[in-house]
Formats: structure tokens, sequence, C-alpha cells
């Protein structure tokens, strides 16, 4: 029988051990694929798009010297929130994961680069990387799963908090940069005693550090070289920041939060196969359906599911080892949760207005966090 | 001055941060003043059926060079970059223009690359040439007589020479399989200021002490420069053992001796697999890490880093170095002796 345990609405109950074993398997040897395969194609498309985004922001912050005009705002301003969306989802994330580190080209490498973003990349390394990506959906563990301040899970016991919730996740979507810093902090834990107080603060003067020299970029400096345009251009900037924020945001909470996706519990991942941690990854994760502009402006995390199978894998290869992946999930009978953004960012909003209400106010939830046992 | 262009230096980094000047710059002209050293390929222009060199215009950086001195050079190869020394064979040139001349090795990525795919218009990545296998500045300083001993591609740093040189009395032995490998073949049998001796070991076999004392009778009494395989450098040694000043040798690959047990190297954040007979350096590079290296032939100390845990054995001796506080590798000669650990750069 199944490792997993049973549950009434366990997706996966119908896999055995051998299931899991084939399952990782073939997943397997879709990445060794991709690995053989890239190459200069890859190296190619990367180095294209980090030219044409650092283009684009140099053009965009040129026309905004001039922002005091209205159409020069428009322009500049759209351009800029452009320039950033791009490097932040495509090129930051991307690069962070390592998913260019096999180019040993030291200008495009997870060690070297840093990001238009105020949590510094060493630190958003090891809370994204190690924590969200290993510990994929796991209640007590993901931090990503409602960033600790939201309740994201009917197993998780209510309380009056949250029924501000929607609240917070409006205002933690307009300054998600901040946001991720804080919880990249990990200030609760802090709180808590369990972080060593030196370590807090070095990670806190960085977060610092890196906050005033991007708002003094951003709220300063560029408006200063605007002269007469000197406010149109920093409320650009100011707009530009807030549009990347609620795009990223919003493709972050498609990724894991759609109706359709699984949580787990902290005993799943003990002692774990790595075909437990395939199914978990694909249970765990929702994509984005969409053209070509999506998947590019998401970072490709519309591939959440693919991103999640492979982190370090090329993103610009998601969208090909897609029907693959589709086709092992059809074959082991496991729902591939993708949609349109419209529906996703709406059945992610419904499920943290519904969770912001104690459980017996709406109808028996549908879901319970599936508990996946390390025990053959 | 100094302090007001640092001044403005600080400012225009808090306008590009997170990103730096030297990025935008990039897009413009990667081979302008103050960018890292790089270099366009202008001509491609065939040696042999398995030779070619490379003209290149370096970045504005490039400080020039002594001619026998080697250039490294970072390739991009199916998109992961390559480095690799070559030696420098221009003559002077009033463009500044560089030319290195790569000989493609059976199974070689880099010299097959850029022997049978680079075009003009790539852009390379360069150090600063470097190196001591090369004549005394001053005419005065050099040897009355002079014995060039090379075999394949290690005729080039010679070429590099006998092009920018008065060198007088020179006899150059050098071995190539047949003649039509020989390169510079014409140049150099056109030349009436030195004389050449062509040995085509497909039909003459190797260089031996023999042999040479028959080619070149008064080759005791001669200062020697010589460059290629491993086997051909040890007989010189050999020959020279008395008289070790008056030999000068450049090698162009680790002579490997020892193979051992191999094992997983952390490096980096990373734990690789490193086999018996490969440097760490290698096995560090295919997994993505980010090492530094230089001549990758043990003599330049470009590439040591700490080894803070486990053992290495030095692939050209066998000689086994265990971790300590301060101990310092040379990763591309060093192979690991079973799992250990190599720190970041001090």
């Amino acid at each position: 029988m199944t490792t997993l345990q049973h549950k009434e609405t366990n997706v996966a109950a119908h896999l055995t051990k051998a299931d899991l074993q084939n399952l990782a398997d073939e997943l397997d040897s879709i990445r060794a694929q991709i690995i053989a395969e890239r190459g200069g194609r890859d190296a190619k498309y990367i180095r294209t798009v980090i030219a044409s985004q650092r283009k684009l922001e140099l053009a965009s912050r040129g026309v905004l010297l001039a922002s005091i005009f209205p159409p020069a705002w428009l322009l500049g301003t759209a351009g800029l929130a452009l320039a950033k969306i791009l490097e932040n989802m495509e090129i930051g994330h991307n690069v962070l994961h390592g998913q260019w580190d096999w180019m040993r080209d030291p200008a495009i490498h997870s060690s070297t680069w840093e990001w238009d973003m105020a949590c510094p990349a060493d630190m958003w390394k090891h809370a994204h990387n190690e924590l969200h990506h290993t510990y994929t959906n796991v209640l007590g563990k993901d931090n990503d799963l409602g960033y600790g301040i939201m309740r994201v899970d009917e197993e998780q016991p209510w309380s009056p908090f949250y029924l501000a919730q929607p609240l917070w996740n409006f205002l933690n979507m307009c300054v998600f940069e901040y946001g991720i810093a804080a919880y990249d902090l990990e200030i609760g834990k802090y709180l808590k005693g369990r972080t060593d107080k030196a370590t807090f603060k070095r990670q806190v003067r960085g977060v610092l550090g890196k906050i005033k020299k991007q708002a003094l970029k951003d709220y300063v400096l560029h408006p200063l070289l605007s002269g007469p345009s000197f406010g149109p251009t920093l409320a650009a900037n100011a707009v530009a920041n807030l549009v990347r924020n609620v795009w990223s945001h919003s493709v972050i909470m498609c990724g894991h939060f759609p109706s359709g996706v699984e949580t787990f519990t902290k005993r799943s991942v003990v002692g774990e196969t790595r075909g437990e941690w395939y199914l978990r990854q694909m249970l765990g994760s929702a994509n984005i359906s969409g053209g070509r502009l999506l998947h590019l402006l998401s970072g490709n995390l519309s591939f959440q599911i693919e991103h999640h199978l492979y982190p370090d894998l090329p993103s610009n290869r998601y969208a090909e080892i897609a029907p693959q992946v589709q086709a092992i999930f059809a074959k082991y009978g496991l729902p591939y949760v993708s949609g349109p953004l419209p529906k996703q960012v709406a059945s992610a909003w419904l499920k943290v207005i519904r969770l912001s209400l104690p459980s017996q106010v709406y109808k028996a939830p549908k879901q319970a966090p599936l508990e996946l046992a390390a025990a053959a | 001055m100094t302090t007001m262009l640092r001044g403005l230096g600080r400012l225009a980094e808090s306008i590009t941060t997170p990103l730096l000047p030297s990025d935008y710059l990039d897009l413009l002209d990667p081979l302008r003043a103050g960018a890292p050293l790089r270099g366009r390929i202008v001509a491609v222009e065939p040696e042999t059926a398995d030779a070619a060199t490379l003209v290149i215009r370096p970045g504005r950086g490039w400080t020039g060079h002594r001619p026998g001195q080697y250039v490294r050079v970072g390739v991009d190869v199916n998109g992961v970059r390559h480095w690799r020394a070559y030696s420098l064979t221009n003559a002077p040139r009033r463009d500044g223009f560089l030319s290195i001349t790569v000989k493609a090795i059976p199974n070689g990525l880099v010299s097959n690359h850029l022997v049978r795919a680079a075009k003009p218009g790539d852009l390379l990545h360069l150090d600063q040439a470097t190196g001591d296998f090369t004549m005394p500045e001053s005419p005065d300083e050099r040897p009355a007589k002079i014995l060039f001993v090379t075999g394949g591609s290690g005729i080039t740093p010679v070429l590099g020479m006998l092009r920018n040189h008065d060198l007088g009395d020179v006899v150059l032995v050098h071995s190539a399989p047949t003649a039509g490998d020989v390169i510079a073949a014409d140049e150099l049998r056109g030349r009436t200021d030195i004389r050449l001796i062509e040995l085509h070991t497909d039909t003459q076999g190797m260089l031996d002490a023999h042999l040479l004392a028959e080619l070149v009778p008064d080759h005791a009494e001669r200062e020697t420069w010589a460059c290629g395989p491993v086997g051909l450098l040890d007989l010189l040694e050999e020959i020279h053992t008395d008289r070790a000043d008056s030999l000068h040798v450049e090698r162009f690959r680790p002579s490997v001796l020892v193979t051992g047990e191999g094992g997983t190297v952390t490096v980096g954040g990373k734990q690789v697999e490193a086999g018996g007979t490969s440097p760490i350096l290698d096995a560090a590079e295919s997994a993505g890490v980010l090492m530094p290296s230089g001549c990758r032939m043990g003599i330049c100390y470009g590439c040591v880093l700490p080894l803070t845990d486990g053992a290495v054995r030095d692939l050209r001796t066998g000689t086994i170095t265990e971790a300590g506080p301060g101990v310092l590798v040379q990763t591309c000669i060093s192979g690991a002796a079973g799992n250990c650990e190599i720190g970041a750069k001090a």
C-alpha cells in the first residue's frame, strides 16, 4: 500500500511506493535531458533578456528626465515598471536560484548577483531557496505560506486577528518588497528568542542598508537628476515600484494559494523519499496559463509546478518540458492545477477572505493538509 | 581631483545600484578603458589543417606584452565559460591587435572551438599577458648563441620571439608529425637569419639526446628555450642537468603522473564529486562553482584556495597535503584524496 497516510481527500492515495519510485525516475530523466542539452541557446536567451532589460530601464529613466510632461511620465513609468518586473522576476529570482551558474560567467552567477529589492540577495537565497523550496507548503515550516501573518489552512486555529487578513494581504501586496525583507528576517522567530541576537542585528543592518540605497536611488537621486521634473519622477518611481510589488505578489499568490493546491503537515517531511518530495512539489504548486509575454513577465513562475520540480533549471526551459511533466501527472492520476491569471488571483484572494472567518461560518473545508507519512 | 573623481564614481554607483555603472557601459562598449579586459576577434587565419591564428583587438586596458609571454583567454563554448592560456604570436603591429595561434588538440573543447567555430566579431575575455619564457629586453643581455627546441604548438611562443627580436645566431629544432603540420611553415622555411631543423616525427622518430648532438653539435654552447610536449621538456632537462641556468622551459599542460581515489569535494557551498585523476578545479567548474584560476598547469598560483578539511593529492608528484590552518592548495593540479573541503579565497 501507499506510504501516504490515507485521508478522505488525499489525491495521491492511489499511489504505491513503487509508483513513487517510478515517478521520481521519470522526473529525474527529464532533468537529466535538460542538463545534457542546455548550452549556447540558453546562454543567448538570458544574455538577451538581461541586455534588453537594462536598455529598457535606461531608456525609461531617460524619458522620465522630462516627466514633467504627462506623456513622458506615462511612457517612462510604464517602461520602468516593466523593467523592474523583468529585473525581479525573469532575471533576479532565476539567477539567484543558480539557474545560470553553469555558464561560469561571474557577471550572471547566483554568488555575485544583487537585485533591485529591499531584501539583500544572500538573505533571500536562504529564506527562499533553502526554506521555501525545501519545505514547500509545509504548514509551520514554509514562511511563504501566509508569510507568518495569515491563516492559510483550515487546520490553523482561527483567532480574531485573522479577521483583518484580507487587509494584511492587501497592504503586503502594496509594499511587497519590504514585506519579503521583513519575513526573510524571520522576525517572529527572533521575538521567540530562537535567533542569535548578533546574527539578527547583522541581518537587520543589511536590510536597512539595502533599503537606504534603493530609496536614495529611486526617491532622491533620479528625481534630482530630473531637475524641474523632480516631483513627477519621484512619483513615477514610486508607482513603478508599486506596480512591480502588486504584480509579483499576485504571481506568487497564484503559485501556492489557488484552490486545488495542497498543504502538508510537518510530519510529512520526516524521512521523505525523493518520490515523496517530488509529489509534494507537484501537489503544492499551481501554474498560470497564458501567452509568452505572461510567462516572461512572471519570470516563468507561471510554470510554478515545473519550477518547483526543477528550481535550478534555466527558466526558458520550463515551457518546453511542461507537456512532458503534464503527461506524468496524467499517467499517475494527479491533478495539474492551472488556470488563467484572473481566475487564479481571484481564487487565491477568495481563500484569504474565506479563511479570515472561523471555520464554523462557512461550509466545511474541502481540503485538509495532507500527511505524507514517512514510514513504509 | 582624484577625490572628486572618486566622489563622482560613488555617485554614479548610487544612481545605478544594485548594478554598477559598468554594467550599463558594457552594453555600449565592452572594450572601453576601465572595463574588465576583453578582446574582439578581428580575423581567423588558418595555419595548418588543425591550427589557426586569431587576430584580436584587445580592450583599451591592455598593457602590452613581451614576446614569448602567454595570455589567458576566456571563451564561451556552447554557453559555458572556459579559460585557457595561449602564447602571443604577433609581430609588432601599428593597430595594436594581438594574435594567438591555436592548435586543435583531439577532444579539446576550447582549441577546437577557436580553430573551427570562432569567427570575427566574437567577444573573448582576457587577462593581461604573463609568463617569463622571454628574451632579455636589452639586446646586450641576450646570449650570443641561441637554441630553440619546440614541438607541435610549442612553436608559438618562439614565433612571438622570432617575429619581434633580431636574435643573431639562432638554431631552431622543431618537431611536428609531418611537414604539413608545421605551424607558420612558409615563414620559418623562408627565413635566412635562422637555421631551421625540422624533425617530422611520423617518419623520423622523436628527438633524443643523441640526435640532438648530431643535429646541433654545438648545442652545449647555446642558451636554450624549449616548449613542447612533456617528453621533449624532460629530455632537455636531463641534458641540462649540470647547467640548468642555460635552459628556459614553458609547459602548456600539467604533467599528470599519479592518480588517487577521488572523493566528494565541498566547495563554494556545493558538494562536488571529483575523480582521482582530474583536478579539483575542473570538477568544481563543471558543477557551476566560480573558481579562481590561472595557468591551469601549476605554475602561476592564481587558483590557490584554503584546504579546510580532508586531503588533496598533487597530481604531478603524488604528494598528499592535509588540511590545517593556513594550508593553501593549487586546485588546478590537486586531485581529491578522499572527501575534502575547499574554503573561500581569503
